[in-house]
């Protein structure tokens, strides 16, 4: 027992560090429907905004805490609604979801942007970090300790106060609902929301400083892994109660801290399964809450006035207009191709190459986002799946990568296949916390396994492995891997293509429109899930084994759970509705990072910025910005081509959105 | 056996959300071919009782049997593939489809010979044969000068139309419109209780119907089930129940 109480007690601080921050999701989730992702970028944001102006200012810690947990982080969840949340309908889970995400990736690479000194450890409020105050069945508690819980416990307590007594709880509860309906009964539902989101935003940045004493430097990393154990503790109480929540926080941390002590430092368990442990919990909440299985998609009474998504703009532009773009498609693709084989600088080849790698990858959230209608945040790690196992291969059996890659994609789908069953009867927010808790499983297991991952260094180097160049034809060290990548993506763009074509494409559209209708039509939604989980890891393995020949090494930090989410941040800003969002997506991804490489070193993660800005704009254009740019310049050369081809009609197809284009042209025409 | 008995036959139906029974102790059969209006006031169960034929909820106590055989256990698309199509209350299009995906997809669905390798090898294109059955449907429910627009960009009405073609392109033995009038005009109305007598009598369709426009009840359906809080009140021609004083009661209240 004093055994137990000695390796428990320690983890109650952590605990209650994660207890903030899981209040605050339930908070938020409840208040706004927003299940906000960022939390964790603004918990950082606090931390290094409060150290910065202690090392580099000189403030004092009182007015340095003001500043960053009082002023700045609620301001900043008040910017989050203004600005972003308060403008996506309800309904609309999707971009709730992918607008939280984007801002968990681009705001801690905008900080590093902006503040790119690294800061030691900040002080502990109030408490003196090295005093002992009390021992607790053996386990001291130091200043740190004494904060972490002391404050926990006073603000969770005046929550509770103050949702309890006063009426704003029960309006919070009409905002979820539907905002624009509780507006109709009178009550002012924007500043009831955007109370919720600085008392939500002012917890995170609580937690933030609370707990940035207990790592050497303040660093982003340390706040996602207290942002998943939060979102654990917040799906135990299935979103709902606050108390539950703040509850299963502490006991993650105390469960944490136990089996460390018990478990053998060197075992699988306590390298791989132990960090994986809040990500086990919310597998298991999700799996096994009923709660969590019935999380209802929030649905506004009041959806049906928003207006429709205007149709793609290859759909409704005119035939002569059509056949020139895609003249202009190939004269650009045959001037790449050509490029690559003569011209182009050796190091710009090797960029474009992963861009095409990156394509491939990319075209997997095209499947299961785009096609599939389902938020995958584990793209990444399936990728991972495929790019190990072909390079396993490679390095055990000699197996080329080439055929590796066939051996890994299917491994890919297995696994995914695998992700599928397990989430049945998940989907939106449930499924993509899903995703992004096997993702994280994958990442614990083959960053701290040798013998999987290769460790730190990776698996590899993969140069002498022969990738496998069809019959050894190719010169490796000519343009043979391009032609390789090349052909790959070809392959498998023009794969996706014919199955969007297809009934396939067809049976998930309809389930995508309405899953009650498609069911009654006779289509297994079941079977549909599994089959498109399937492709889109198939897809993921074979992008991830690219990536990792053009590499020469397969390392795990290429297949964090960062990139998931980031791979998804990109996609949806291009537009992840068509083969090109993808591909576009890509070749942008690596041009920006190519082009930054040139830049100062802070620079560095200014990409991850640039398309997290963009994704924010998923909710006004959720076909993507590219997309929405392709129809409004359409717009503008319509009238031109009307003059160059008289008589020339829209396609079938466009009686709905197109007569404004086809109105502008005819005003035009006539002027 | 299954010839000669009822098409769908309801023995003892009930359905309770917590405390309160939405559907009590429902016994009815809708023949083949026959035409069947199931009518009640709001909030009498009849959209629960769809819900209960067609698997998107499970009655708690009672048997539905299709054709002689029990649909217990068996999910909304096993359902609709043993012939049970529907539309509902609220509108449920397909969004970014024109008209004639809808009816492609329903017809797709129902014939089953869509498959992955198919759709890689480009054996997917609509053959003609699908195309004729797909113009015939439209046609029949007035829809074909709207074949290629996008739903998105129809009035509830054309989305009702829709709903209704498309559970017509799946060949079913038995149809459940759930209230396909609202939001129709009358001339709307009129043709679409054209349409529903013409799919009853030239393609033996059954259907069940359930309606507050009492006119177009009595316009198509052969019988009438009376449905009020959950209880069958009254069931036997549209005259006789419309004469039954519980209905009365029903609809018209105490002072009546």
């Amino acid at each position: 027992m004093e055994q137990f109480l000695g390796f428990a007690v320690p983890g109650i601080p952590y605990g209650c560090t994660y207890a903030l921050v899981a209040v605050a999701l339930v908070l938020t989730y409840r208040a706004t429907g927003v299940f906000n992702f960022a939390f964790a970028a603004q918990a950082y944001v606090a931390a290094l905004l409060f150290t910065a102006l202690i090392q580099s200012a000189h403030f004092s810690e009182w007015l340095a805490f003001v500043i960053a947990v009082v002023v700045v982080s609620p301001l900043l969840g008040l910017a989050f609604d203004r600005l972003l949340f308060s403008r996506i309908p309800n309904s609309n889970n999707m971009a709730k979801l992918v607008t939280s995400i984007s801002l968990l990736v681009g705001i801690p690479a905008l900080m590093q942007v902006f503040i790119p000194q690294n800061y030691y450890a900040p002080p502990s409020i109030v408490f003196n970090p090295n005093t002992v105050y009390f021992t607790l069945a053996g386990a001291p508690f130091n200043g740190l300790d004494m904060s972490a819980i002391v404050f926990t416990a006073l603000v969770l307590f005046a929550m509770g106060v103050m949702m309890r007594l006063t009426p704003l709880g029960l309006q919070m509860r009409g905002a979820v609902e539907s905002r624009r309906l509780v507006q109709l009964d009178g009550v002012n539902a924007g500043g009831v929301v955007a109370v919720a989101w600085v008392i939500s935003s002012f917890l995170a940045g609580f937690a933030g400083i609370l707990l940035a004493p207990n790592f050497g430097q303040v660093q982003a990393q340390p706040f996602l892994t207290l942002m998943v154990a939060a979102i654990a503790a917040a799906a135990c109480a299935a979103f709902r109660s606050m108390a539950v929540a703040a509850v299963a926080a502490v006991l993650i941390g105390v469960a944490t801290f136990t089996l460390q002590g018990y478990l053998p430092t060197q075992s699988f368990l306590f390298t791989s399964i132990l960090p994986s442990l809040p990500f086990l919990v919310l597998v298991g909440a999700l799996l096994f809450h009923p709660g969590m299985r019935k999380l209802e998609q929030a649905t506004d009474p009041l959806a049906s006035v928003d207006p429709p998504l205007p149709p793609l703009a290859a759909a409704v532009r005119t035939p002569a207009m059509g056949r020139v773009i895609s003249v202009l498609w190939y004269v650009v693709l045959g001037l790449f191709i050509v490029s690559m084989l003569t011209w182009m600088p050796r190091d710009w080849e090797s960029v474009l190459n992963q861009g095409l790698a990156f394509s491939t990858l990319f075209l997997s959230i095209t499947l299961i986002t785009g096609m599939g209608g389902q938020l995958s945040l584990a793209q990444a790690g399936l990728a991972g799946v495929g790019a190990f196992t072909a390079a396993q291969l490679a390095n055990h059996l000699g197996i080329p990568m080439m055929a590796g890659m066939l051996v890994g994609a299917a491994f890919a789908a297995a696994v995914a296949v695998l992700l599928a069953v397990l989430s049945l009867r998940l989907r939106g927010l449930g499924l993509a916390l899903m995703t992004l808790g096997a993702a994280l499983v994958f990442d614990n297991i083959i960053q701290s396994s040798q013998t999987l991952g290769g460790g730190s260094g990776g698996l590899g180097p993969m140069n002498n492995v022969d990738w496998g160049s069809p019959f050894g034809l190719l010169n490796p060290n000519g343009h043979a891997l391009f032609l390789a990548t090349f052909s790959v993506l070809v392959v498998v763009t023009v794969a996706i293509l014919m199955i969007r074509r297809g009934t396939v494409g067809r049976l998930l559209g309809a389930t995508r429109g309405s899953e009650t209708a498609a069911a009654g039509i006779g289509i297994n939604l079941t079977w549909q899930r599994i089959l498109i989980f399937a492709l889109s890891g198939a897809v993921a393995g074979i992008g991830g084994t690219l990536l990792v020949i053009q590499q020469g090494v397969a390392n795990p930090q290429q297949f964090n759970y960062v990139f998931s989410l980031a791979f998804v941040v990109i996609v949806v800003t291009t537009g992840v509705t068509t083969v090109e969002g993808a591909i576009q997506g890509a070749f942008g991804y690596v041009i920006i990072q190519k082009l930054l490489g040139y830049a100062p070193a802070q620079f560095a993660n200014l990409t991850f910025v640039l398309f997290a800005f963009g994704a924010l704009t998923y909710a006004q254009h959720p076909e993507g910005i590219l997309e929405f740019q392709k129809r409004r310049s359409m717009q503008r050369f319509e009238p031109l081509f009307e003059r160059l081809f008289p008589g020339s009609q829209p396609d079938a197809g466009s009686q709905g959105e197109p007569l404004i284009a086809g109105g502008l042209s005819e005003e035009a025409v006539r002027g | 056996m299954a010839e000669q008995g009822p098409l769908l036959a309801l023995r003892g139906v009930a359905k309770a959300f917590g405390g309160v029974s939405a559907v009590q102790d429902i016994t009815f059969d809708v023949q083949a071919g026959e035409s069947v209006g199931l009518v009640g006031p709001n909030g009498a169960g009849k959209t629960t009782l769809f819900n209960c034929v067609c698997g998107q909820l499970k009655n708690d106590r009672g048997s539905i049997e299709f054709e002689g055989r029990s649909l217990r256990g068996l999910p909304t698309y096993k359902r609709a593939r043993m012939g049970i199509g529907r539309t509902y209350q609220r509108a449920e299009v397909f969004a970014d489809m024109t008209v004639r995906d809808h009816l492609m997809v329903a017809e797709r669905a129902r014939s089953r010979t869509g498959r992955l390798w198919k759709d890689l090898c480009n054996m997917s294109r609509p053959t003609d044969e699908e195309c004729e059955k797909v113009e015939g449907t439209m046609e029949l429910v007035g829809l074909s000068e709207l074949a290629d627009t996008p739903v998105s960009a129809l009035g509830l009405g054309h989305c009702r139309l829709v709903e209704l073609a498309r559970a017509l392109a799946g060949e079913p033995r038995l149809l459940l419109a759930d209230e396909p009038s609202s939001g129709l005009d009358e001339h709307e109305t009129a043709d679409l209780a054209a349409v529903l007598r013409i799919i009853q009598r030239d393609r033996g369709t059954a259907v069940l119907l359930v309606e507050h426009d009492l006119g177009i009840v009595a316009e198509v359906v052969d019988r009438a089930v009376v449905m009020d809080l959950g209880n069958k009140i009254a069931e036997g021609t549209f005259a006789e129940v419309m004469e039954d004083p519980m209905v009365r009661h029903a609809y018209l209240g105490q002072s009546v």
